[in-house]
């Protein structure tokens, strides 16, 4: 007894049925809404602000004496995606050791916010930078010329992760 | 023998042995910083306190039942130290329960008081026992909120040794090993307390040839290698059971790599070789050249240069100019540094092929390398095992080492074929080299035999390679490979770090050189087919079971036996010494 009872017969009215009603209802759904505030935006004259707790590319904080990150490679670790590769070396600074490489492939990045999670030393946020665009594979890996972000442009961030982290 | 009972399980051990002897004897492994099965008991840490007792008798000399018909246990009023309590008839230990539990949460407090939180940049995380045992006997929580001590940093005992005073826990396994292992006292305890740090007497330095054994022993990150500061992650790394190639004593090592090179070399127990020490001298040296100057592909030379070339140019190039030659004026020579295998296809090669009986091998002996401990005046792994798998010089009429220099200059020998790395490096054969008509070259590294050369075979070092070597005690020892070639992946497959295991082609940390080498036996066999041999040896493996229906003292070997016992002697593989216990330091440790 496989019947549909789902038909247009069954679910419209008379009124829905006559069309011509249905039509000028919908004309007028079309017409106020081209008086209401538009719901796009002249991407990319306007650009969107996010706030503190989006998770765009993750960047390494540079303060005013070099980077904050030891090398410790957990961030390295704990991606599930494997994007990151850190290499330590010595320095004579107090914190002993620093990332003479680290490079994050954002071709693997997925985002997950994981590195940042475990950075015992708040050197790896997630920043808001939401545009990534690449020609190449080699041009996805981002170095630390292109990691290392001043402080100052972080502050929503790290603001964000001091009161919910 | 006494019978002891730990945690509910008897335990049948002998007399004298401490309780942590006979519970790691039976796989038991009760916490502890400062022991070592290596080095004297010092019993400071107190890491390895259990409560002890023994079951209460009555009057009458019966034992008591409790209500569940089990021993009643007169539990000792205080807890002793596992390292140094000796084993008692009827003794029952409590590793596990609330009281020891109670102990060890107590001790971690305790040492973790002054201990600074750097494990990020600590070199020993990831194979730390104080971070494993945090995890394991630790609350987990500090209750500590008074300022920190604060040590010296960065002190450097001797020239491969780094201290870091605040991560030290003062468990003096350094201080012992450089007294009784290294025999070199130069290390205390200096002031008391919670200030307690370790120095080297003044005018004195840690420079023993053992030295950077402590890094190893070292519990904490206090003790740091200086040649491997910062270079990885241990977790990044994979560690390949491997026999250290530079002397004789064949030291049972773990290869660290990553990206598809050496990073640090460090020892691996086997009590019937090297205990649990290597030498510095290997530590520093035997990866260097596995990573650097190597050769990557097979080369023939065209005029005066040498041109990379395939496989298929180059033995054939080879097999061309062999066949160029009358067999009594070839000679071949064979290598202790390469493997069992490939020395008993080169004399196979040597005597069926090329029908020639000028076979010898180069013997690289300084006797100024060798000590009373490990280090051994052979520079190379396998001197006995050429000798016996038949690389050795036929008497009357073969041509050996000592008189080839002479040979060339008479004429009588016009085409070399070489298996060794760098003969030209010995002063005697030098420019005897230059009168040759052919040279033909297995090589790993670029070198003043190389640039003589009319036909180089890249060919595969201890680290890429699988086979034997046969050490100056006569024991056969299993290698495999831990770098690997075009031709060869490793064998540990799922054993290896996830960077090595999961890297694709777009990613840079997996982009390691893969050189195009091969073996030695490989090579032999390729050429020898050539001259029409016709073997069929499709691994290492096949060439051992060749060799051990054929050599005697090899009969019975077989390569799942050679890792099961560690190696075995030749002529007595029916009677293999056992392995024993493998005592690891720090067993959370990745592979």
């Amino acid at each position: 007894m496989n019947v549909n009872h789902n038909t247009e017969k069954d679910r419209l009215n008379f009124w829905e049925k006559l069309y011509l009603p249905e039509i000028a209802r919908g004309l007028g759904l079309t017409l106020r809404q081209m008086f209401k505030k538009p719901m796009t935006r002249q991407y990319p004259e306007e650009r969107w602000e996010p706030t503190g707790s989006y998770r765009g590319r993750p960047v390494l904080v540079l303060e005013e004496d070099g980077e904050r990150c030891v090398a410790c490679s957990l961030c390295s670790r704990v991606c599930p995606a494997l994007a990151i590769e850190v290499q330590a070396a010595e320095t004579t600074k107090e914190k002993e050791r620093y990332p003479v490489k680290f490079e994050i492939n954002m071709l693997r990045c997925i985002y997950c916010g994981f590195c940042e999670e475990v950075c015992p030393e708040e050197a790896i946020v997630m920043s808001k930078d939401y545009e990534l665009i690449f020609t190449n594979q080699e041009d996805a890996i981002l170095g630390k010329d292109k990691l290392l972000i001043p402080i100052a442009q972080l502050q929503d961030r790290l603001e964000f992760l001091r009161r919910f982290k | 023998m006494p019978q002891i009972t730990i945690d509910g399980q008897r335990i049948e051990t002998s007399a004298g042995k401490t309780i942590i002897e006979a519970a790691l004897d039976n796989g038991i492994d009760i916490p502890h910083f400062c022991w070592h099965p290596g080095l004297s008991v010092s019993g400071n840490c107190r890491m390895c306190l259990v409560n002890t007792g023994f079951p209460r008798k009555s009057a009458d000399g019966s034992l008591e039942r409790d209500e569940n018909g089990g021993n009643v246990i007169n539990w000792g009023p205080k807890l002793a130290i596992a390292c140094a309590t000796p084993v008692a008839d009827g003794m029952v230990i409590d590793t596990q329960g609330q009281r020891t539990e109670h102990a060890q949460n107590a001790i971690m407090e305790f040492l973790l008081i002054n201990h600074p939180l750097d494990c990020p940049i600590c070199d020993e995380a990831g194979e730390c026992k104080l971070q494993e045992y945090a995890f394991l006997h630790s609350k987990g929580q500090s209750r500590y909120n008074e300022k920190k001590n604060h040590k010296d940093k960065r002190v450097e005992l001797g020239p491969n040794v780094m201290f870091d005073g605040e991560r030290c826990i003062s468990c003096s396994r350094c201080i012992r090993f450089a007294d009784e292992v290294a025999k070199q006292p130069v290390l205390t305890f200096v002031q008391r307390g919670d200030h307690v740090t370790i120095e080297t007497f003044p005018g004195t330095t840690f420079d023993s040839p053992y030295s950077m054994n402590v890094n190893d022993i070292c519990p904490v990150g206090a003790l740091t290698s200086m040649d491997f500061r910062f270079a990885s992650r241990v977790w990044e790394m994979s560690f390949t059971d491997s026999i250290c190639p530079g002397c004789s004593r064949g030291c049972n090592i773990k290869v660290g790599v990553r990206n598809n090179e050496i990073l640090r070399l460090e020892p691996r127990t086997n009590m019937h070789v090297n205990e649990y020490w290597m030498c510095d001298n290997a530590r520093l040296t035997q990866y260097k050249f596995v990573n650097e100057n190597r050769i990557s592909s097979p080369m023939i030379r065209k005029g005066n240069t040498l041109v990379s070339a395939s496989w298929q140019e180059a033995t054939s190039q080879a097999a061309d100019l062999l066949k160029k030659f009358k067999p009594s004026e070839i000679m071949v020579v064979g290598s202790a540094r390469a493997t069992n295998e490939d020395n008993y296809l080169l004399a196979k090669f040597a005597h069926n092929t090329i029908k020639t009986n000028n076979i010898d091998f180069l013997r690289h002996i300084d006797n100024s390398f060798s000590d009373n401990s490990l280090r051994t005046n052979d520079r190379t792994p396998n001197a006995h095992g050429a000798v016996e798998v038949g690389v050795k010089h036929e008497q009357p009429s073969g041509v050996s080492m000592s008189n080839l220099a002479e040979r060339i200059k008479q004429r009588s020998i016009k085409a070399l074929y070489v298996m060794d790395g760098d003969i030209a490096a010995n002063s005697s054969l030098t420019d005897a080299l230059d009168d040759l008509d052919c040279l033909i070259v297995h090589a790993t590294n670029h070198n003043s035999t190389t640039e003589r050369a009319h036909v180089v075979l890249a060919s595969t070092t201890y680290a890429e390679l699988e086979g034997t070597f046969t050490n100056l005690n006569k024991r056969v020892q299993y290698v495999q490979p831990a770098v690997a070639t075009q031709d060869h992946e490793r064998i540990e497959g799922m054993q290896m770090s996830r960077w090595d295991k999961f890297g694709a082609p777009n990613d840079r940390w997996a982009r390691g050189e893969r050189r195009n080498c091969r073996q030695n036996w490989e090579i032999v066999q390729d050429i020898a087919n050539m001259l029409g041999a016709g073997w069929h040896y499709t691994n290492s493996e096949n060439v051992f079971k060749d060799i051990s229906n054929h050599v005697s003292a090899f009969s019975g070997m077989s390569y799942d036996l050679l890792q099961e016992f560690q190696g075995l002697t030749l002529g007595k593989a029916g009677s293999p010494e056992p392995k024993g216990v493998v005592y690891q330091s720090n067993y959370m440790k990745p592979n």
